[in-house]
């Protein structure tokens, strides 16, 4: 019921009816106001569920937001803004939320208490795996995602600040406005829609005004500070190493498409101030669970703020004088206050309303929401006709920041509940509520207070005043459950009651972490924000220990549930991670080339012609490109590092097995380079192009770790080595120009033409190729005679297209990483599939290059016995001899009569081709003893794809052992 | 005679407008990496004074004159938007095709940057001539304050579309609010 | 966590890549024997407490970094550049 007509209103469905809100309220108050009462179902039970709280620590009506692929589950009604078309749905409930199927849970819930399902699912022990979890499975989980992809936009984002202070009610504002006005760079954040905290729930004087006014005047003199930022609708879901905080933020304002929803802050801070207030807790007594039952600091936000009364006959039940506000406020707006009922016998209520001093609720009845209660006092019990009880079994501070980073909270009894150890999190300091400071003066206060040494302490000079406000005394004595029968929930959403907990004591789960566990009670988005402190009392009594030394679990981040979305914002599609793409990418995609990843970079896979249907009929084109005539493939991948300075020749024999001192300039050595524990890290050609001034490739897998490996040795290992590095990839395209006519081809691009007796086998040197200074090498990785011309990226495009375009006048052209990876395997060199990180020198047969006249990075590891064993796997050629000529990467090798279990393992395959230059399947792998079994037969069994085949050993070199090609 | 034709890393991908914000491609000739050899930083510095007019600028900052730019790089590295000679002093390498050097400006670019680069770039910290080296999403870049709403980003060559990319959403993002 | 880079000050965790405990910063002679080796490559103490390990400012400046934290309290104590560091 509305205590006033709204202006303006918009209309929005739950459960498909529709209602009308104002814009911006919660969707809870909108139902309250509606009278719909009736919200949820619960999550173990099915029990029907109210609205409870006004706050994110709702435990009950979580409802899903949007349907289809942007339905967004479990949000809370109590935080979810009305706006014009919001289509909310209830949850956990079929057919309907009225007459839900599985709330015969309810009725069989005297045997599902706590550790039912680890008791019960026990035998036949094969229905666990076919039946029960499949069950249960099916049955558990509270909302549902659509299982389709969610197009909405979510973001992250970075602040950074000198002090932030997280909730925004007496405390925080009073902070604010000491360190703003210091001058200190601030960060308010608050989760609400709008700053003031209990101010705008409480009707109280500040500075002799309303609450609500002095809280309006302070955001405006706060907004008008360069130095201070205001960020509302933003909770602060955990506190991080050296002050990095988290920080949600629900972005204003309806969805709309292309908007963001929500926004992950990393927020930076100097220091942060804690000022996030307290939550109020539940009494638990019999059936304290149904709609209309709620918390009285609710019932006087929705009264007070929203200006919705949550019922028409009120009762009030509570432990503590904060109680008594909630009755005061109800008859100053004119709603009927049915009774106050207060547990403790010693005191004074004034009031127009019953009151039942020393009482307590002992019943509750209504089947869909709350009809009528039952009390007991010094005078027996009575019924009392009720559609809203209110409840407040006191307060818990907010103090689940300060225990992020490990620390434990303190019990203070006066208040019978925790407070922050002080220092827990480095930099942070706390005050008002969550600090056990209750009265709004006392908040205000220490929030100025706080804030000023904190500000002091950044070399800042705050002045302090702080404004008059109500003082009242907050005096509780602990009630926690209440005798009687029926279930009395402490842990609402996750279905949890007092004989749970009293159950888990039973049976020797009497650590708190364990009972946890054991009855699941503070577990699920809402981490027993309400329920924890309840919870423990009740276990401490159960187990004959007090509340301090029973301790609390552990709270963890986040405070509140952040979706994986905005935790991972801007990482789906094109945002996962950076394309490389080379100078030919356009060329090749528009000659059709699909494209395949090599790390980041997209590399052409091959260049399909017309009539050509499957991908090995382009490969072989290609690979007899190369063997016949020319190819061209761009090879601006590998990593090319520049070395420079009077210690680069120490470096690269330091950093390779073998020597680069004593390569000539102008000439170009392939290089092995070993990680320090012997084995091979990477390979790669070195040029030499001055006295002090080397290009080292790398694979195009390794790059990143080589630049890294060389930094490494230069900085930590050498830095005696007056070297210096810089990559210089992005800088050169780099174009593979392979085949017998590649010599012809580059002489029609280059402006002096090029001869053998010049530019011998490992060659390098400048030319000048169209007018533009390029650098050539005469090196191969197809073993045909081949240079690598490059030039400055911005050329590489148009090289690209004239060298193919040449090619093609020779016979050849473009080809891809299928066929580089033919040529390459028929010639035996290794790539990645080979060096995987496991295999040595002497693995590859490459040990004789490890030279031993100077020390270099994994020499003597490498020597090490285990490392040069005879029986280790050698890198061997197979070729296919049986009737199966198909051969797969990552079968395993078997002597042809044992059987191919794991035990006979003497192998595997890496790499595979069909080569249609020796017109047969080849493969490199990895055989015990391999280099003296060439000539034997093997079995090659794929247990995954089910291919067997016999190979025959030969030496990995399939293709012209001599190398002539190469070389002539 | 062929010719070879240059093209710009950023070519079909720039210039474009979001809201307020807009990134257009940088240009820059010759750009050389300059890494001073042990002991001469001094000397390198000296060197590029004779020929530039601008010394090696301090960690964090950049420099320029009509002529050239100094932009520290990273640790012993620093990038030269001119042409130099060193020998013996440094190694110098030419990146002038290495780099997509994008330039965002427009009212809110701080707030566009602060959803991809981890650093605070605000102007009470990051000012005029403030350059670092950070991430933007996930890529290694040089991000140089050039205005009082301008900055320039350099990323990888190849990363251009990438880096286009992540910004036009970050600004459309910003611009939706 | 933050790690404060001598060069380019304090930084996300994001930019470092991790190596490992600083001993790396003093490897044994070629001939140091099997033990010395095998301590260099492979033997770690796994302290509650204080620590020095190796991280690289990979997507920031590049300088190789001795940091010195505490696995407990995840304190950093201070940074040094590798390169200067005294071994």
């Amino acid at each position: 019921m509305r205590l006033q007509d709204p202006q303006n209103t918009v209309s929005f469905t739950f459960d498909g009816q529709r209602y009308r809100g104002v814009p911006g309220e919660p969707v809870a108050a909108a139902l309250l106001a509606a009278g719909v009462r009736l919200v949820a179902r619960s999550f173990k039970y099915h029990r029907p569920r109210g609205i409870m709280s006004a706050g994110s620590e709702e435990q009950n009506a979580l409802v899903t937001v949007g349907r289809g692929p942007q339905a967004d589950p479990n949000v809370r009604a109590t935080v979810l803004e009305v706006s014009e078309g919001l289509e909310v749905f209830s949850q956990n409930a079929w057919p309907s939320l009225k007459h839900d199927a599985m709330a015969v849970n309810d009725l069989m819930s005297p045997f599902l208490g706590a550790g039912f399902y680890y008791k019960t699912f026990m035998w036949p022990k094969p229905f666990w795996e076919k039946l029960y979890e499949p069950v249960i499975r099916r049955a558990a989980g509270l909302g549902g995602l659509s299982g389709k992809a969610n197009e909405d936009r979510y973001e992250k984002a970075f602040a950074f600040c000198d002090v932030l202070i997280i909730g925004a009610g007496p405390a925080g504002l009073m902070a604010a406005l000491t360190a703003g006005r210091a001058g200190a760079d601030v960060i308010l954040a608050d989760e609400d829609t709008a700053m003031g905290g209990r101010l705008l729930r409480e009707v109280e004087d500040v500075d002799g005004q309303p609450g609500p006014d002095w809280a309006a005047e302070t955001i405006a003199a706060l907004s008008a500070m360069d130095n201070v930022r205001l960020m509302t609708r933003t909770t602060v879901t955990g506190a991080h190493d050296q002050g990095t905080y988290g920080a949600l933020e629900r972005i204003a304002g309806p969805r709309r498409a292309g908007k963001p929803l929500e926004c992950f802050w990393r927020i930076v801070a100097k220091r942060s101030i804690l000022c996030a207030g307290a939550l109020e807790r539940p009494i638990a007594f019999p059936n304290n669970d149904r709609p209309g039952i709620m918390m009285a600091s609710a019932v006087r936000s929705y009264v007070n703020r929203w200006n919705v009364a949550p019922g028409k006959a009120m009762t009030i039940f509570g432990n503590n004088d904060d109680a008594h506000r909630t009755a005061r406020d109800l008859v100053a707006a004119g709603v009927k206050v049915a009774a106050l009922i207060d547990c403790r016998d010693d005191v004074q209520v004034d009031g127009d309303f019953p009151v039942y001093t020393g009482a307590q609720v002992v019943a509750t009845k209504g089947r869909h929401a709350l009809e009528r209660i039952t009390i007991s006092h010094a005078g027996g019990t009575r019924d009392i006709r009720t559609d809203c009880l209110a409840m407040s079994g006191g307060w818990n501070p907010t103090v689940h920041l300060t225990c992020h980073m490990n620390g434990r909270p303190i019990w203070q009894a006066d208040i019978a509940s925790f407070v922050p150890t002080p220092g827990n999190v480095p930099g942070m300091v706390t005050a008002g509520a969550c600090n056990g400071a209750f009265s709004t003066a006392a908040c205000l206060k220490e929030g100025a207070e706080v804030a000023a040494e904190v500000a002091t302490g950044l070399g800042l000079k705050p002045k302090v005043t702080v404004p008059a406000a109500d003082d009242s005394a907050y005096r509780i004595s602990p009630l926690w459950a209440v005798p009687g029968q029926g279930r009395k929930w402490i842990d609402f959403q996750n279905d949890v009651h007092v004989k749970d907990i009293k159950l888990a004591a039973q049976e020797n789960f009497r650590s708190v972490e364990h009972m946890k566990r054991y009855t699941t009670q503070g577990m699920a988005p809402d981490q027993g924000k309400s329920s924890n402190v309840v919870a423990l009392a009740v276990l401490a009594d159960a187990t004959g220990r007090g509340i301090p030394e029973t301790g609390t679990t552990t709270f963890r981040p986040p405070f509140v549930p952040v979706a994986i979305a905005a935790m991972g914002a801007g990482s789906q599609g094109k945002g996962f991670a950076p394309e490389r793409l080379t100078t030919s990418h356009r060329a090749s995609v528009a000659r059709g080339a699909p494209m395949i990843e090599a790390g980041l970079w997209y590399r052409p896979s091959y260049f399909p012609q017309q009539g050509e249907t499957h991908w090995r009929q382009s490969c072989d084109r290609e690979v007899r490109y190369v063997r016949n005539a020319v190819g061209v493939c761009d090879v601006s991948t590998l990593g090319k590092i520049d070395i420079q300075g009077p210690g680069a020749a120490a470096l690269l024999d330091f950093v390779y097995t073998n020597t680069f001192s004593t390569l000539k300039v102008g000439r170009t050595r392939y290089g092995l380079m070993l990680r320090e524990d012997g084995h091979v890290m990477d390979d790669g050609t070195t040029a030499r192009l001055g006295e002090q001034h080397y290009v080292m490739t790398t694979t195009t897998a390794a790059a990143g770790q080589v630049m890294r490996h060389l930094e490494f040795t230069l900085q930590v290992l050498r830095p005696d080595l007056n070297a210096r590095i810089m990559s210089v990839t992005e800088q050169w395209a780099q174009f593979a120009v392979a085949g017998p006519r590649s010599r012809d081809l580059l002489n029609s691009v280059l402006d002096d033409q090029i001869v053998d007796a010049d530019w011998p086998f490992m060659a390098c040197g400048a030319v000048d190729v169209a007018g533009v200074q390029g650098r050539l090498f005469r090196i191969s990785f197809s073993g045909e005679h081949a240079y690598e011309l490059a030039v400055p990226a911005r050329y590489g495009d148009s090289l690209f297209r004239l060298l193919t375009a040449q090619a093609e006048s020779y016979g050849g052209g473009a080809y891809g990483m299928e066929a580089l990876n033919v040529l390459r395997i028929e010639k035996g060199f290794i790539t990645h599939a080979e060096i995987h990180g496991r295999t040595t020198a002497f693995d590859i047969g490459m040990d004789r290059m490890i030279s031993r006249k100077k020390d270099c990075i994994g020499q003597t590891a490498a020597a090490r016995p285990g490392l040069i064993d005879d029986d280790r796997e050698q890198l061997v050629g197979l070729k296919a001899v049986g009737a199966v000529k198909q051969l797969t990467a990552g079968a395993h090798l078997f002597a042809q009569d044992a059987a191919p279990e794991r035990v006979n393992g003497q192998g595997y395959t890496t790499s595979v081709a069909y080569s249609p230059t020796l017109q047969t399947g080849l493969a490199l792998g990895f055989l015990k003893r391999g280099s003296a079994r060439h000539g034997e037969v093997v079995r090659m069994v794929d247990h995954l794809r089910q291919i067997e085949a016999m190979v025959e050993v030969c030496d990995p070199v399939f293709f012209d052992p001599e190398g002539g090609r190469a070389r002539g | 005679m062929v010719k070879l034709l240059p093209r710009s890393p950023c070519t079909d991908l720039l210039p474009r407008t979001v809201g307020t914000i807009t990134m257009s491609e940088v240009l820059l000739d010759r750009v050389m990496s300059v890494a001073p050899f042990a002991g001469q930083a001094k000397p390198t510095s000296a060197a590029l004074k004779d020929q530039i007019g601008l010394g090696l600028s301090a960690p964090g900052r950049a420099v320029s004159n009509r002529r050239a730019r100094v932009i520290w790089a990273g640790q012993r590295m620093w990038l030269v938007a001119a042409d130099v000679s060193l020998d013996g002093l440094a190694a110098v390498t030419d990146q002038s095709d290495a780099w997509a050097i994008l330039r965002i400006e427009g009212a809110g670019v701080e707030d566009v940057l602060a959803r991809l680069v981890p650093i605070d770039l605000r102007a009470s910290t990051f000012k005029g001539g403030h350059t670092a080296r950070t991430m933007l999403g996930h890529m290694s870049v040089g991000i140089t304050r050039v205005g009082a709403q301008a900055f320039e980003v350099m990323a990888m060559r190849s990363m251009a579309a990438t880096l286009v990319h992540d910004l036009q959403v970050a600004a459309e993002n910003v611009a939706a609010r | 966590m933050r790690i404060t880079c001598p060069n380019c000050g304090e930084r996300d965790r994001r930019e470092f890549y991790y190596q490992g405990d600083a001993l790396a910063l003093t490897r044994p002679a070629p001939d140091a024997g099997p033990h010395a080796w095998d301590d260099y490559l492979h033997n770690r103490d796994n302290p509650a407490g204080d620590t020095r390990d190796l991280w690289f400012h990979e997507a920031g400046c590049g300088a190789w970094i001795v940091v010195s934290r505490n696995t407990v309290t995840h304190a950093i104590d201070d940074t040094h550049l590798a390169a200067t560091v005294k071994r």
